[in-house]
């Protein structure tokens, strides 16, 4: 065991796998020589060499286009995105190439790779250093999409990725990746991760907190809030179970489902703005699975339908208050 | 011939059928032949194909005519495990490379012969024993998939070359120049063929850029474009062949703007007398590239009407009997629509295949 | 004076500024001449003013323009009042030679209730609608596929407008730079992409941005002028500019400018180059600085001063000083403000939720 934070962990993931399968390498804007802006590659070019930890040219579109290219070729790329901002120049690579070459070759020709970038808000960055583009991904049929909220997770779920037959658009939520927040502030990582090989299956939640009132789900960043959240309303008794789903899609229906039976009451946290978010995926699953369960509606706690604003990002940003608020509320109903 | 200027047309084939001696590639009386041969298979099957589809018979068709030299010039410049990343018109070098005409066919039908399992529209060509990849009607991407595929194989320490075609069209297209910047940066090993046949649907190429030819483009990128006559087979075999060899031999890419011309329309869609003067069309017939050929192999004494006539008959037979077994196929199972989405069926599409299954029984028991 | 069009990098770049200090021709007025100095010495405090900031946590970032000053404010300086600039994010000094008050500017450092983004951006990240300055946006390049746009929109209306656009090299690389040139090219839009090439995108140099020769030579895939310019020259910038301009006025259409230049600092306060770069590269870049040289070519035509330098300084640092001191202590923007702009009028949902932000705060 070792304690590492979230880009450590990533890096480290990075490096075993590169060393287990040559076929792996890492490409990207600053990700050689540098390490990356948030370093999360740091060590592999000296480790890998110029072919295998690849600084591109500053073009979204090229490092993906190419990438598939690369891996339908027989390469495993893992490529970075620097923020999940910048992910668009290359959505049309994504969504019509990468998502479809499998289906529409009838399996012949596939593009196994991972995507890496950065997601999320809290480091004032504004429009561009902020955002949570997952639901777009999680709509394109092809695609499997995945944001790790631990260490551990980021390790294991990396790893997973890496070896899996289809592409994973892979989030790391920036946030918290040097630490997690405690009582308002970022302190640094606590968590023991496995060394050397360790997966974590893509496809199953995890139970962060079990309860019997309210069940929350959440993903990346927002997990600590959540936590804390169902943490100050236990004070009040009320017992919020809490699961990661980890993996974005396919999701863990099961988890979700069984979860909600028991509890009745359904809270989806994420940071993304609201309309045609993942949030109303889960909660049409959950009506679809559950109706007669369900106590009260389901609630959705999500960033607003704005862009993502700079300076009052916290207002912006579905915080513990807003959390708090929401639980409050479903457990009443 | 290397970098030479871009503005320069390198052409083999005088309008006689002459041939400088200095330029012809020389090839085998056998290769010539065979040559011409995938030529006018490629033409008897898009006349077919197209008769079929005013019929009903074929839902779309986009044609090579006028433009047939092209493929089979890549096709005999290449190995075949090098990869070939075709675009509208470049499809049929798989036949050329040795892929079975049903198997073909089939993939214009998209029934259950059809490797793609029907999910592709017709004209968009494609199979793993040939080495030819998938590709999707948006414009201009798999051109930066081409320049992968082959940095992926200079990695690896691979002899492959790859091939990556486009329409004048696509060098607007912002993977164009991703995919061109890559390449050069990397010194992939690939040759990226932009066939400029003056036409994007309805938009002329002088429309397209305001650079007097598409060869000049590789100058941006740092790497040698050159300008071929897209009508004459041996001109491009020889560009072809020299820029494989260049690729292959760690020289990097090459850019070649293939100067030809779209004869048909777009595609069975389209109309071209809207937009187009018939007098170019006109103008562009007496440089058929068939027809310059068949006039070379003349002055040569290899070829005369009557083995023209022959050879057509031939390939019309084979493809009329061809198309006759692959329409007797029926469309895929309705199933296999939930499968290559993923490596796995997940469990939502478990889900929908599960519901439809229900319904095909609840349809069969009502 | 021998047109431009046809100086490409065979010839090496454009240079006015000799070595002995001297420049012929110039047909700037002492008084934009003095403007000019004064904006880029104005530039060089503000970005030591604003590292420093950043440091003790009072701005969250900044991205300068250390030993870019004259391509920023050459370029700037010769287009007309009607004309529009795009920025990139390292052109504050363009915006504020364009009229920008420096308080607009700091505004938007601290992302306050007076910014005109309205806290909305990133520090660097400024609007300014009034002095024809388009409005910074991170994501690399896409400014250059609107700039063409807006030229083509005024050359339909019959104005004689031209818009300037900047970008990094880096941004060549990026499909929006091919589309931007390739509109422009097609459609002889009144447009100047002016290119700082200051030889490092973040951590990776421009030499593994592209195999082409020159980023000047890319014009040629597009059918537009090229030219390349000796970046820390601002009188050199300040003519190839002009004369892409008079083209614009000729209607003969865009102009690809590449600026030679270096990027003294960081990428930005979130950057260390020392990881990637050795000081040895940078030192002759520090004696080429584009300050003194003007400097002193002001100076041998009399027109500046030790007692100018002295005395513009301390003024210089005076407003600085004012304006962030105002900048700093105005609040945050209104909660309202975060509903608002995303559509014209805002609606139903957007109402909906600025009530519960309002009604969370208030309980909060």
């Amino acid at each position: 065991m070792a304690v590492m934070n979230i880009i450590q962990a990533v890096n480290d993931a990075l490096r075993l796998e590169m060393r287990r399968d040559p076929s792996v390498l890492v490409m990207g804007e600053d990700v050689g020589k540098f390490g990356g802006v948030f370093r999360a590659t740091v060590g592999l070019y000296d480790e890998f060499g110029p072919d295998r930890s690849i600084d591109t040219p500053l073009s979204e579109g090229g490092i993906i286009g190419t990438a598939i290219g690369m891996a339908t070729y027989g390469l495993r790329p893992v490529a970075e995105i620097q923020f999940a901002d910048y992910i668009f120049p290359a959505f049309d690579q994504i969504v019509n190439e990468l998502a479809k070459l499998r289906y529409r070759s009838g399996g012949q020709y596939t593009a196994p790779m991972v995507i890496r970038a950065p997601c999320g808000g809290g480091i004032r960055g504004g429009h561009y250093h902020s955002q949570s583009p997952e639901a777009y991904f999680i709509h394109t049929a092809g695609l499997k999409v995945v944001m790790p909220s631990s260490p551990a997770d980021a390790k294991g779920l990396l790893i997973s990725s890496i070896r899996d037959p289809d592409p994973v658009v892979f989030f790391e939520p920036k946030r918290v990746y040097r630490g997690r927040p405690v009582e308002g502030r970022i302190t640094p990582w606590d968590q023991d991760v496995p060394e050397g090989e360790h997966t974590v299956p893509l496809g199953e939640a995890a139970l962060l907190r079990e309860g019997r009132h309210v069940t929350l789900a959440t993903y990346g960043a927002m997990v600590h809030e959540s936590v804390e959240a169902a943490r100050l309303v236990a004070k009040e008794g009320l017992e919020v179970e809490v699961i990661d789903l980890r993996t974005l899609w396919p999701v863990d229906v099961e988890a979700l489902v069984g979860s909600v039976k028991k509890t009745g009451r359904f809270v989806v946290v994420h940071e993304a703005p609201r309309t045609c978010g993942f949030a109303a995926e889960l909660v049409t699953l959950v009506s679809e699975k559950a109706f007669l369960h369900l106590e009260a509606p389901p609630a959705r706690v999500t960033g607003w339908d704005t862009p993502f604003p700079c300076t009052l990002e916290n207002d912006y940003m579905p915080m513990t208050p807003r959390i708090v608020d929401a639980l409050r509320r479903t457990a009443r109903f | 011939m290397g970098s030479s200027d871009s503005d320069d047309l390198f052409e083999v084939i005088g309008p006689d059928g002459s041939a400088d001696p200095a330029l012809d590639p020389g090839l085998p009386q056998g290769t010539l032949l065979a040559m011409l041969r995938a030529m006018r298979r490629i033409r008897a099957i898009d006349a077919r194909m197209m008769m079929l589809q005013r019929q009903g018979r074929v839902s779309f068709y986009g044609e090579c005519r006028g433009q047939e030299a092209t493929p089979v010039a890549f096709a005999f410049a290449t190995e075949l495990t090098d990869w070939i990343f075709p675009a509208l018109r470049e499809g049929a070098i798989m036949l050329v490379r040795g892929f079975g005409l049903d198997s073909y066919l089939a993939q214009v039908y998209g029934n259950d012969l059809d490797e793609l399992r029907g999910r592709q529209m017709p004209s968009h060509y494609a199979s793993r024993s040939v080495a030819q990849v998938s590709w999707s009607s948006c414009i201009g991407t798999q051109v930066p998939h081409a320049v992968g595929a082959a940095w992926a194989a200079k990695l690896r320490g691979d002899r492959t070359v790859t091939v990556g075609f486009m329409g004048d069209g696509a060098t607007s297209e912002a993977d164009f120049h991703v995919a061109m910047n890559f390449a050069a940066v990397y010194r992939a090993p690939c040759v990226l063929c932009c066939q400029n046949n003056h036409w994007s649907i309805s938009v002329p190429s002088d429309r397209q850029t305001a650079s007097s030819t598409f060869a000049k483009k590789a100058v941006a990128y740092g790497m040698p474009g050159i300008r071929v006559n897209g009508n004459d087979v041996l001109a491009l075999f020889r560009v072809a062949s020299e820029a494989v060899e260049r690729a292959r031999s760690g020289g990097g890419p090459t850019f070649i703007e293939a100067f030809t011309y779209r004869m048909g329309a777009h595609s069975s869609s389209d109309d071209p007398s809207r937009y187009r003067d018939q007098r170019d069309v006109d103008e562009w017939a007496r440089r058929d590239p068939v027809a310059v050929f068949e006039r070379y192999l003349t002055a040569k004494g290899l070829w005369d009407a009557e083995r023209g006539a022959a050879l057509g008959a031939e390939l019309d037979a084979e493809v009329l009997e061809a198309v006759r077994r692959v329409e007797s196929h029926g469309p895929p199972a309705v199933l296999t629509m939930f499968d290559d989405v993923y490596a796995e069926r997940p469990w939502h599409l478990e889900e929908q295949r599960q519901q439809i299954q229900n319904e095909d029984q609840r349809g069969e028991d009502g | 004076m021998t047109p431009l069009a046809s100086r490409e990098t065979p010839q090496g770049p454009l240079r006015i500024l000799r070595d002995d200090d001297q420049a012929p021709e110039v047909p700037i007025e002492p008084g934009e001449l003095a403007r000019m100095y004064r904006t880029m010495l104005l530039a060089r405090n503000l970005d030591d003013r604003l590292i420093r900031l950043q440091r003790q946590g009072r701005i969250s970032f900044h991205i300068g323009s250390l030993g870019e000053e004259a391509a920023i404010v050459g370029s700037a300086a010769a287009m007309l009042p009607a004309d529009w600039i795009w920025p990139c994010y390292r052109e504050f000094a363009a915006a504020l030679y364009r009229g920008m008050p420096l308080e607009a500017y700091l505004d938007n450092m601290f992302g306050n209730a007076d910014d005109p983004s309205r806290g909305r951006q990133m520090p660097d990240h400024w609007t300014g609608r009034a002095w024809n300055v388009g409005s910074v946006s991170s994501p690399v390049g896409t400014q250059i596929a609107q700039a063409p746009g807006m030229a083509w929109a005024a050359k339909r209306r019959g104005d004689d407008v031209a818009v300037l656009v900047y970008f990094g090299e880096g941004a060549t690389s990026e499909g929006d730079f091919h589309v931007g040139l390739n509109f422009a090219g097609v459609f002889k839009a009144p447009c100047i992409f002016f290119c700082r090439n200051n030889g490092w995108a973040i951590s990776v140099p421009a030499s593994r941005q592209t195999a082409s020769k020159s980023i000047a030579v890319k014009a040629t895939a597009y059918g537009v002028a090229g030219v390349q310019v000796d970046g820390n020259d601002v009188l050199a910038v300040h003519r190839a500019v002009r004369e892409a301009r008079e083209r614009c006025r000729r209607g003969e259409g865009a102009t690809l400018i590449e600026a030679l230049t270096y990027r003294l600092g960081p990428h930005s306060t979130s950057d260390d180059p020392r990881g990637y770069r050795k000081e040895e590269e940078v030192e002759p870049w520090r004696a080429a600085d584009p300050l003194p040289r003007f400097r002193r070519y002001l100076e041998q035509r009399g027109l500046w001063s030790d007692a100018d330098e002295e005395r513009v300084t301390a003024e210089i640092e005076s407003e600085i000083r004012a304006a962030i001191e105002v900048a700093e202590r105005k609040g945050p923007p209104p909660l309202e403000s975060l509903f608002d702009d995303v559509y014209a009028r805002r609606p139903w949902h957007l109402e909906e939720q600025y009530r519960e932000a309002l009604r969370l705060r208030e309980e909060g």
